[in-house]
């Protein structure tokens, strides 16, 4: 099977199951659905620096909250009708996805060209424990900032609007959602394909090669990074206005952990493998959840199995046996 | 006479007590073909790590197409026509041969941001790219992984990535390297032609090569060159024969 009927494969039976819960009336299913889009979303991210870029990232949670905090700050002046700030001019909380998007995505695209420039500057394990670092200081700039809530975090009452749309609809939401994934999925194909993306996976390979032609490696990984985060930021803005709440959780190592996890059990460096990792991840936590609450346990022997047996993951798998047929 | 291509005056590098590069000079000049030869361990990696823009000396000055380059890093000067290969082929080995290729045609053209059109479907790179394919006889290897490529095939491959970039002066690190005796021959037949193109500094260990090709050779021992000249004077210099030639017989 070529990847891109596997792709086709996993978004269309994303897009099923949440059309079949809400036929069913299954409004819990479609919000598993939803959580999987998002999930998936902020995998898409980090795919780009860890499979296209070959940058280990276990920051990315720092991007994922930053994008969460996004929302939870904007609707929660919104929410209590007071002003972000007032001088030298004046901004108003919003409820508006769009504006919360735009802004969760400009402000964690930010923080990665802080980030990634700082530990670009750095390889290997380094690179791991500067990212790790960074991720850490929003954690505990987070908990210990009590305007927003501190380590009770925030609670936003009602899902923000999108124009048109009833977002408390959970197929609505879903749908949001699931253009976005589409949408992002669409770019990093296309970018994956252009010159960027064949000198960035090309810096990832022989750094000294892409000099010698005369690109900049640093350059193309920065880039590489910044559009990582933006897309894990506008995850998070996302997650939150799924869970209508936000918290310092967001920002915490275990989630750039379970992100990193989504990418590896889908395929590292496929297209649509968080799409498929975040699926699968989904699914084991909701059916393995239910048999045991170490069901983590579970999780932590197949992630074995992937990385010792199944290096392409999911994707890479099912891929490269059909490859075998023909 | 016409003004060199690259020139370096004066270039030095310690490392701590070891002076790995000590006051070189030398030029290349429009349509030549300038070998360096030295022993192992005379400092021949570190001068061309110097050209190249990777390693900054500590003294002295290199200039290239006109200009002071010495401040500029490897990426600057590849954009200014400084095309290299590499002692170890340093190619991308989960792309196709071509794609490599196109990859030095890109990066002449300084267009790696760009995000949307396929790369592959840029005509005017990927003819850039087939040409210097053609010429160094890999046209029927194009779409190959170039993991799967021999050994001499990714020697031929290393040229091509340095023509695609339609370079002012080549630095090719011996790419004889692990060539038999007629890969050789032919690698020796293409260096022959390409010099009116671009003047190529050339460091190479196959003797037969560099007295066959080069119009100048320059020998580096310790870190200092101790002769220049066409190869008739080289082979009659007693102190190169001392320092390095003579080494074979001894």
């Amino acid at each position: 099977m070529r990847e891109r009927h596997i792709n086709a494969i996993l978004l269309g039976g994303l897009l099923l199951t949440a059309l079949a819960a809400w036929g069913l009336d299954q409004p819990f299913t479609i919000t598993l659905a939803t959580k999987v889009a998002i999930l998936a979303l902020a995998g898409v991210g980090l795919n780009i620096t860890l499979g296209l870029g070959g940058m280990i990232s276990l920051g990315h949670a720092a991007f994922f909250g930053i994008g969460g905090y996004a929302m939870g700050i904007l609707a929660s002046h919104a929410q209590s009708y007071t002003p972000l700030m007032e001088a030298p001019f004046l901004i108003e909380g919003t409820k508006s996805m769009p504006v919360i998007w735009l802004v969760a995505v400009a402000a964690s695209a930010l923080a990665a060209l802080v980030i990634g420039a700082l530990s670009l500057r750095t390889t290997g394990a380094y690179f791991i424990m500067v990212t790790l670092a960074f991720g850490q200081m929003l954690y505990y700039f987070a908990i210990s900032w009590p305007a927003y809530g501190g380590e009770d975090g925030l609670s936003i009452y009602v899902r923000n609007g999108f124009p048109g749309l009833n977002t408390l609809d959970p197929i609505q939401f879903f749908g949001l959602c699931f253009v976005l994934l589409c949408l992002v999925l669409l770019f990093v194909a296309r970018f994956s394909r252009a010159p960027f993306g064949l000198a960035l996976t090309a810096a990832r390979q022989v750094p000294a090669r892409v000099e010698a032609v005369g690109l900049s490696p640093y350059r193309l990984q920065l880039a590489a990074f910044v559009l990582s985060g933006a897309i894990t930021g506008l995850a998070g803005a996302l997650f939150a206005d799924l869970n209508r709440f936000v918290s310092p959780a967001m920002f915490s190592w275990q989630t750039s952990g379970e992100i990193m996890v989504f990418v590896i059990l889908g395929g590292v460096a496929r297209l649509c493998g968080p799409v498929a990792g975040a699926a699968l991840f989904i699914l084991l936590e909701h059916w393995l959840g239910a048999l045991s609450e170490f069901w983590h346990i579970y999780l932590g022997a197949l992630l074995l199995i992937v990385v010792l047996f199944a290096r392409g993951g999911l994707i890479g798998q099912i891929a490269a046996k059909e490859a075998a047929h023909d | 006479m016409t003004e060199p291509v690259l020139s370096v005056r004066g270039l030095g590098k310690s490392f701590g007590a070891l002076k790995a590069t000590d006051g070189v000079s030398l030029d290349l000049r429009p349509g030549e073909i300038h070998a360096l030869i030295g022993p192992n361990g005379a400092g021949k990696s570190t001068l061309i790590g110097q050209i190249a823009g990777g390693i900054r000396p500590d003294r002295g000055e290199i200039r290239f197409a006109g200009r002071d380059v010495t401040g500029l890093g490897t990426a600057a000067r590849a954009r200014l026509g400084l095309g290299r290969t590499f002692q170890i082929s340093a190619l991308a080995m989960e792309h196709s041969v071509l794609q490599n290729v196109v990859l030095g045609a890109l990066g002449a053209r300084g267009r790696a941001m760009r995000f949307w059109r396929p790369v592959m479907g840029d005509a005017i790179l990927v003819k850039a790219a087939e040409d210097a394919l053609e010429r160094v006889g890999l046209s029927d290897h194009a779409a190959m992984r170039t993991a799967e490529l021999s050994h001499g095939q990714r020697r031929q491959l290393e040229v091509a990535v340095a023509l695609a970039l339609k370079p002012g002066a080549f630095l090719m690190d011996e790419p004889m390297a692990g060539l038999g005796a007629e890969g050789s021959l032919r690698m020796t037949a293409f260096l022959d032609g390409l010099r009116a193109e671009a003047p190529i500094l050339l460091v190479e260990h196959d003797m037969d090569a560099v007295f066959a090709l080069a119009d100048r050779i320059s020998v580096l021992v310790y870190g200092r060159i101790i002769a220049t000249g066409t190869a008739e004077e080289i082979r009659a210099s007693r102190e190169v024969r001392e320092a390095y030639l003579g080494e074979e017989d001894a």
